[in-house]
Order: C-alpha cells, then structure tokens, then sequence
C-alpha cells in the first residue's frame, strides 16, 4: 500500500536521475566533440578587453539582501496559506477568520516596510 | 523482483515518452519564436533549415557540441559546470506532474501544484550558481538581478495559484483540471491571470523583464562566461521554463485538456491535443509580448512585483476566500 503511495514519488526521482544525466550527456558530448585551443587571454574573466580591476566579488546593494528576507516572509505565508486554501471548506469560521487575522497582521508589517522605503529601487 | 524490473522499464519508457516531445517541443517553439518575432518585424525568420526551417534549432544545438568549452581559470570548476545541468534538469524534472489527459500523467501525486512550486523555486539555484562561480563581474551583477526578480515574482505566482486552489480545493493538478467542466478558472479569476501572465514573464527572464540578460549594460548576464554546450543547456533550461509556465497556466487556468465546450466535434479532439493547444496559444501570446514591448526599467520592475501585484494578489484571495465561503460555494473534494 505505502509502496504504491511511494511509486509515484519513485517515478519523480527516476525522471530526475536521468534528466541530470541528459544534461552530463551533452556536456561530455562537448567535450569529446570540440576542440580545445586554451589560453590565457581567452581563460581570463570576460571585461571588455581589458584585465580585471578588482575582485569580481564585490560589495553589492544591500537591497538584493533585503529582496531575498522579504520573499522568505511572503514564500512561508504562501506555503502556509496552501493547506489553508484545500482545507476552507473543513475549518469553518474560526479557521476563515484566525487566516484573515493572520494576514492582517502580515499587511500591517507590508505597509510598515513599504513606509521605511524597503521597496524602493532608486 | 520480476514486477520491480518491468516496474522500472514501464516507468522508462513513461518518462522517455514525456520527456522526447517536450525537448523536440522546446526546439519547435523556439522556432515559433523567432517566426513570430520576425513577422511582427516584417522579416521571414530562420527558413531555411529543413521545411520552413523547423529544423534550425536542431541545427544550432549541433552546431553548439563542436564549440569550444570555455572554463575561466578563476572560475569555482565544479559548480560552474553543475550550473547549467541544474538548470535544465529542474526545467524538465517539473513535466512529471502535469496531466496531459485523465490519465495520461507521469506521476498523479496529490500535492502536484506544492510540487512545481518548490522546483521552479529551486529554478534560482542554477542562476545564481552560475553567477557565483564565474568569478567575473558580469554574471555576479547579472545573477544578483536574475535572482531578486525571479523571487519577487515567484511571490506574486503564488497567490494567484492560491486562489485556484480555492476554487478547486485540492493541490492535485488532476482534479484542479476536472474542477473546470464548467468555466475555465480564466473567466472568474480572469484578473489573476493576467497577473500569472506578467509575472510568468518576469518569472523566465522573458522580455520586457529580461534585464538580467540586457545586453547593453551586462554583456549576457550570468552567461556571459559560458560557451558550448554549456550555454545551450541553459537555454535549454530556460525554454523548458517557459513551455513549463505555459503548461501550469493552461492547467490552472484554461481547462487542461478540457475541450472549450463539451459538444460533439470539439470533444472528439484527443485530450492531450487541447493542451498543446492551449500551450501553444499562451507561447504565442509571450513571442508577441517579447515582439511589441519595450524593456522594463529595472526600478519599475521591482515596484510592479512588489507594490502592485504582491498587493493586489494578496487582495484577491481575502475576496476570492470570502466570497467562496459567505456564499457557501467551495469545493467539497476531501
């Protein structure tokens, strides 16, 4: 019974087994196919013709940081809304409103970092 | 051990039969790409390879196994060359889930909309593994602002998709489909779906939302140091994205393989055919789309992910549940 629950998990990972493969298949196919003539202008980081300056890991706005926190908050409230919105029809009021509470508090915080300029790109 | 053994070859010959029309499916539409563009531009478009050259994608990925693979010398090897791989592979791995008729799925698993988020969440790995270990400035910036718009949009997908799943009341893609007999969730929800459409853009690096990529300031992105095969892989990648997000639509949205109205000469059509369809139609609407817009600067960009649609999605599932349950009208699957 579980093995058939677990088949077609199984049928996933089997698809993901041989989808990496596929994608090493054509690289070795590359590498067997083409040429390789390296050098040191050609191996070097690509900047417009010149050398590198600096580090190419460089500092970085720290707004992609904070683009990264916020969808972390948002992607859980959706991930737990999933299980909210198959089951409405079960939980009756108190599951309806403690959600719209919930997400009420969760729109105060959005109003709070929309004010602080969080989402702002200058 | 004789069930395992035809288990796995049935299974085989299952995911082969899923995965060979998706990449010959992922060639055709880059061809009805460039065809698309090129008329809206008044050009033929690539006609020369095989019949109408349908065959010049094919062409071009051959032409990519005899090109030189480039691996910088700064560059972190190994995740370099895992990148594209995890790319393509999670672009493909995604096709288990979606029905292609009542039957005909891979794997019929019964949080099957749970499942193509989380790997077309994972979809930002490749992009930024790629960015990193490149170790040149290009790519970093280009994956930075890759990864930043795919997630802002992923946030934006995912209410709307929790506001099928009102509708239907259940995370199999299956009986979302069956839910649909009636009216295509395109009509009730019809400004959700414009904001999947957008956001399905945004979400693929498509234009107008394709700066990561913008040639004239990033060269290509988290691209620009990669060259072969390599660099067909996530092109690859990207395309299976698209016909992926094309596909999610026209399930969530446009009735799977339901026929448009369920009378004699329109449900006679194979199932899977109305998919295709149906795909076909939403791929055509993204090749106008990158055709006849103007780039996206990329302030206003992150202000429509997260000050207009964040909002107006969020919104529209308080209504979508409220309505649904004052009027006492969900769906009673469990």
């Amino acid at each position: 019974m579980l093995l058939e629950y677990l088949q077609n998990y199984l049928s996933i990972l089997i698809f993901l087994v041989i989808a990496i493969g596929l994608g090493f298949a054509f690289i070795i196919v590359n590498f067997i196919c083409a040429p390789s003539h390296p050098d040191s202008e050609k191996l070097s980081p690509y900047e417009c013709g010149f050398e590198p300056f600096s580090d190419s890991r460089m500092k970085f706005d720290v707004r992609f940081y904070l683009v990264a926190i916020l969808f972390i908050i948002f992607d859980l409230e959706v991930a737990f809304l999933f299980p909210w919105a198959v089951t409405l029809s079960k939980i009756g009021a108190l599951g309806f409103w403690s959600m719209m509470i919930f997400l009420s508090v969760l729109t105060v915080g959005f109003i709070y970092e929309w004010k602080s300029g969080a989402l702002d790109w200058e | 051990m004789k069930d395992y053994i035809s288990f796995l070859i049935y299974d085989l010959l299952k995911i082969l039969a899923i995965l060979v029309p998706v990449l010959i499916a992922v060639s055709m539409i880059v061809w009805v790409d460039r065809r698309v563009w090129g008329a809206v531009q008044l050009r033929k478009g690539p006609n020369v390879v095989g019949p109408f050259g349908l065959l010049q994608t094919i062409a071009d990925a051959l032409k990519y196994i005899f090109k030189e693979i480039i691996i910088p010398v700064r560059a972190n090897k190994v995740i370099f060359i895992l990148a594209p791989v995890v790319t393509m592979s999670l672009a493909l791995v995604a096709w288990a889930v979606i029905p292609f008729s009542e039957k005909l799925v891979l794997a019929d698993i019964n949080v099957g909309v749970l499942y193509i988020f989380a790997v077309s969440s994972l979809g930002v790995y490749g992009i930024i593994m790629a960015g990193w270990s490149s170790n040149s400035k290009y790519p970093f910036l280009g994956a930075l602002r890759s990864a930043a718009q795919m997630v802002s949009y992923e946030v934006s997908i995912g209410f709307v998709i929790i506001n099928v799943l009102l509708c239907a009341g259940s995370l199999n893609l299956v009986t979302i489909v069956n839910a649909q007999k009636h009216v295509w969730y395109a009509i009730p929800l019809l400004p959700m779906f414009v904001v999947y459409f957008i956001s399905a853009l945004a979400e693929t690096n498509r234009p107008p939302f394709d700066l990561p990529e913008a040639e004239a300031e990033l060269v290509a992105g988290y691209q620009t140091e990669y060259s072969g095969m390599m660099y067909a892989l996530f092109w690859l990648g990207e395309y299976a994205n698209i016909l992926l997000l094309c596909g999610l639509g026209s399930v969530l949205f446009l009735g799977g393989w339901l026929p448009p109205f369920d009378v004699y000469p329109l449900n006679a059509v194979p199932a899977p055919i109305w998919l295709i369809l149906k795909i076909l139609f939403l791929f055509f609407l993204f090749a106008m789309v990158k055709a006849i817009v103007p780039r996206y600067r990329y302030d206003q960009l992150m202000r429509l992910g997260w000050k207009v649609f964040l909002p107006f999605s969020l919104f529209w599932v308080i209504l979508t549940s409220a309505f649904l349950y004052f009027f006492n009208l969900l769906p009673n699957t469990l």
